[in-house]
């Protein structure tokens, strides 16, 4: 409530200096804009900026971190009755301390009588550093609004620069908003850099990397983690890769067959309709995907597999029988194959650039040598193409890679180090959903696990990336 | 040439022969042409299948949803079975499969099985129907009042045809006996089949006949407009940085690079990064719609940030030259004339990069979004769910009527991403400038 009078007065105090801004540039040219350096609405605007932007980025700040401030604050002198307590007990006593102070609801914790009347006088401290903290806020915003008034005001003239001024202020606006795609991936890196090494503290990276043992359920219960052995994540890898290439054995000769029709036979009216349509497929979500594959094919290729092994049973391929009959609707199989169909559009609209772009020159002398279209195809277009062509996979195997709903629907949970497409796998986002859903200790060995994994995919990823846009890259450049 | 000794017999014979191969040849080279012209066509008709088989099978499988059997009951509110002083404590559920029994023409044996059996196919939401209407007005009690409602999802799956008659009577959640009475009302006129409103106007539930995508799509709203409200500005004053003030060096090449891989990063990457920075160490409230606003933000902003850049590069610069030749800056020619220009373009793929958004799962898994959320969200702060969320609850449910329920709950999404795929296209039609 008290910040949004506060960002009230603020917008108030900022179009006051506008208005004043204004009127003075215009008074000291005698009314007459024509003898002005700038329009009169850029004096105003500067003005404005200055008294109001300094004061509200020091509101955001003390709205985002000031309750950590004031919580710091608080645990700094703990009374010597918590060293009773434990570090859980503690935090939930300051907790409710601050609960108190601004008479929300306290937690279910009981307090002993002395304990209590800690609570009470903790409770009385926050209410103090509260308002020292709010008053403290406001005042420093009253003195930048003061001193940005202070420190342009009396400088305007009809010969001040404002509106190089204030574009300066709209350069720097727009630097910062192109720094936050930097600060996005610094973001990404640091905080699954931070977590993972905690979890390599317990765990190594050479057991982590190559490890055939994954069961963190035992590590969360066992305290002694790192001997427990349960973070070895090459059947994740496994799983994973087994995965891809399922899905890029749909994906890619679909894809590509279908980017060549459409680049090289379909006309204009036909690639009007196909192309949209494969676009609904991409535009499809993952989720509705994994739908897909939990509830329709799953259960198609078990039965499917069943009955298949139903024929066998009794025969020369009676252990094979057997094996088929007792197939599950979870496995490799049905997650790769319903993830290829999602890859479909996107290697056929990255493939179908890319043979567009080989210049239609390579094609003329082909045909002019008396070659069919599929031969130019062929010896002509494809290997023009190559470089491109791969890349655009390699773009789609790092998705492969890293989709999750598809998976975490259909794959299945158990760590198995196999190549068998039948068989249930598991794979690296699939863990990570299952040790990051549900409740449980932020700071245990599983939920760091994730991040180890999650520092895995993204630096394989990111690399498989680079290479590929830069082979794209350079293919582009040799044809333009 | 004249000196080759060659007489015109044997020119022709040769000339003969060659054709003769080439000819045969021929053929197999166009067999080939035709069989590769072939498997193009086969490819596409695969991913066309495929697209045909997933959109059909989710609206045959959901297309049921939209249809609900609801019972009308009049019950008699006995003062006896009902506890003034403890109405929160009453058996309410039972007094209603008592007024259905009566209906039905029933009698209870001494241990009210069958009431038993017949409060298995109603709704509980008729005992909370009652007791609000008590609580309201407590002279009800004595009088005999009408309730209506959805049958339980058991019995409505029965009606629609999922649970056989035919199928052994171990093997199915219904028994015999609730199979005859459920004919009875039915053939009696007791139970009505209608639109269901209720799953457009109820939010999630335990009950599959109660749940409904309410909540979600608010919360889907309210986080997508969040991630509008962060992304298209931010994405789009980025694009004009780096395509219209940005020196060309080698920190703008980083950035350049960056967010080409920024699009790329696996989303779950991006729920790491919600969980690592927004929630431990911003304190961001969990499973709030601001939370997931702010990890899609950062998603759809480099899809942002190169439909602008494309769109800003498509405006021929003597747009720009003629504004600064009249005397413009640089920040007004960009602003006044090249950014309006590219408007059209930006607005489309921001749009796309939201519907994008829209579908968007896997990151708000890991920020606590798949908790039980009944009712609608009512801050930015407070637990709240989202439509492919949604979907992935209910499909993880073990009741069988939640899945024509998850598939409802697709088409609800879709024709939503559609909806706005639509726009997208309308705004590209309409206002998009070749030059």
């Amino acid at each position: 409530m008290l910040t949004w009078i506060a960002i009230f007065i603020l917008a108030a105090l900022s179009a006051l200096a506008f208005l004043m801004g204004r009127r003075k540039a215009l008074g000291s040219a005698g009314g007459s804009p024509a003898k002005m350096h700038s329009l009169p609405g850029y004096y105003g605007t500067y003005v404005a900026l200055w008294v109001g932007v300094p004061a509200a980025l020091l509101l955001f700040v003390s709205v985002v971190f000031g309750g950590r401030f004031e919580y710091a604050l608080l645990t700094a002198n703990q009374p010597p009755i918590l060293h009773q307590l434990s570090i859980e007990q503690k935090e939930l006593f300051f907790q409710d301390a601050q609960a108190l102070a601004e008479g929300r609801q306290l937690s279910e914790a009981l307090y002993e009588p002395d304990v209590k009347v800690a609570l009470e006088a903790k409770a009385n401290e926050a209410r103090g550093y509260s308002n020292a903290f709010k008053q403290g806020t406001f005042a420093l915003m009253g003195v930048l609004v003061l001193a940005g008034f202070l420190g342009t005001f009396p400088r305007l003239n009809k010969d001040f620069r404002a509106r190089n001024r204030v574009e300066g202020w709209v350069d720097g606006l727009l630097m910062a908003c192109s720094i936050v795609a930097v600060v996005t991936t610094l973001g990404i890196i640091l905080s699954l850099v931070w977590e993972s090494l905690r979890f390599f503290s317990s765990v190594s990276p050479a057991e982590f990397l190559l490890g055939t043992h994954w069961s963190p359920q035992i590590g969360m219960r066992d305290d002694q983690v790192g001997s427990s052995g349960g973070f070895g994540a090459l059947p994740l890898f496994a799983g994973t890769f087994l995965v891809m290439m399922i899905a890029m054995c749909v994906a890619g000769p679909v894809g590509l067959f279908s980017a060549i029709y459409l680049a090289e036979y379909a006309g204009p009216k036909a690639r009007a309709v196909f192309k949209p349509l494969l676009e609904i497929l991409a535009g499809v979500p993952t989720v509705v995907y994994g739908f897909f594959a939990a509830l329709t094919v799953g259960p198609i290729f078990r039965q499917g597999f069943n009955s298949l092994g139903g024929l066998f049973l009794g025969g020369p391929l009676n252990e094979l029988g057997l094996y088929l009959g007792q197939v599950q609707n979870q496995m490799a199989l049905v997650a790769g194959v319903v993830m290829g169909i999602m890859l479909i559009p996107f290697v056929s609209s990255l493939s179908d650039d890319i043979i567009n772009s080989v210049p239609q020159a390579l094609r003329d002398g082909s045909y002019a040598m008396g070659a069919t279209k599929s031969e130019t195809v062929k010896k002509v277009v494809l290997p023009a193409a190559l470089p491109g062509i791969a890349g655009a996979f390699l773009l789609a195997i790092s998705r492969a890679i890293g989709e999750t709903m598809i998976v975490t629907m259909a794959a299945g949970l158990q760590a198995k180090l196999t190549i068998n497409p039948l068989e249930t796998v598991t794979t690296v986002t699939v863990q990570i959903v299952t040790l990051l859903t549900g409740d449980q200790e932020f700071d245990s060995s599983k939920t760091l696990a994730a991040f180890g994994l999650g520092l895995t995919l993204f630096a394989v990823t990111l690399i498989l990336n680079i290479v590929a846009l830069r082979i794209v890259q350079k293919y582009r450049e040799q044809y333009d | 040439m004249t000196d080759l000794p060659i007489t015109t017999t044997t020119a022709s014979d040769r000339a003969r022969d060659i054709r003769a191969a080439v000819e045969s040849r021929l053929k197999t080279r166009h067999a080939s042409e035709r069989r590769f012209k072939l498997y193009g066509q086969l490819a596409i008709a695969i991913a066309l299948s495929f697209l045909v088989v997933l959109l059909g099978r989710i609206v045959t499988q959901g297309a049921s949803t939209f249809v609900v059997h609801s019972i009308s009951v009049q019950v008699p509110l006995d003062p006896a079975r009902i506890d003034k002083t403890a109405l929160e404590g009453v058996n309410y559920d039972i007094i209603v499969a008592d007024a259905v029994l009566a209906k039905l023409g029933e009698k209870d044996d001494d241990y009210g099985t069958k009431s038993e059996a017949i409060k298995d196919l109603m709704s509980p939401d008729f005992g909370f129907q009652l007791l609000d209407m008590i609580k309201a007005d407590a002279s009800l009690v004595g009088k005999t009042v009408t309730v209506s409602g959805p049958l339980r999802a058991n019995a409505d799956l029965y009606f629609k045809g999922e649970i056989k008659r035919s199928s052994p009577e171990e093997e199915r959640t219904l028994s015999n006996q609730q199979l005859d009475w459920l004919d009875a009302l039915k053939s009696s006129g007791a139970v009505t089949t209608g639109f269901n409103i209720g799953f457009f106007t109820k939010s999630d539930s335990t009950e599959p006949e109660q749940a409904g995508v309410l909540g979600a799509v608010v919360g889907s709203a309210m986080m997508l407009l969040v991630t509008a409200f962060l992304a298209v500005p931010i994405g789009v004053m980025a694009a004009v940085y780096l395509e219209e003030f940005a020196p060309k060096n080698s920190w703008t090449d980083v950035i350049e690079v960056n967010i080409n891989n920024l699009a790329a990063v696996p989303s779950i990457v991006y729920g790491l990064l919600g969980l690592g920075l927004f929630i431990n160490t911003l304190g961001v409230p969990r499973s709030s719609p601001l939370l997931g606003g702010l990890v899609l933000a950062l998603m759809a902003l480099p899809t942002v940030i190169i439909a602008t850049r494309s769109s800003l590069k498509a405006v021929p610069p003597s747009i720009r030259e003629a504004a600064l030749g009249v005397g413009a800056s640089r920040t007004q020619a960009v602003f006044h004339h090249v950014l309006p220009l590219a408007m059209p373009g930006v607005m489309t793929g921001s749009i796309l990069a939201l519907a994008h958004a829209l579908g968007e799962t896997a990151p708000l898994l890991m920020i606590g979004m798949v908790s039980f959320v009944p009712g609608v969200p009512h801050g930015f702060d407070q637990a709240a769910t989202v439509l492919p969320v949604q979907v992935f609850i209910w499909e993880n449910a073990s009741e069988r009527a939640f899945h024509e329920r998850t598939a409802a709950a697709i088409m609800v999404l879709l024709v939503f991403m559609i909806l706005m795929n639509a726009v997208a296209i309308i705004v590209r039609r309409r206002f998009e400038r070749r030059w």
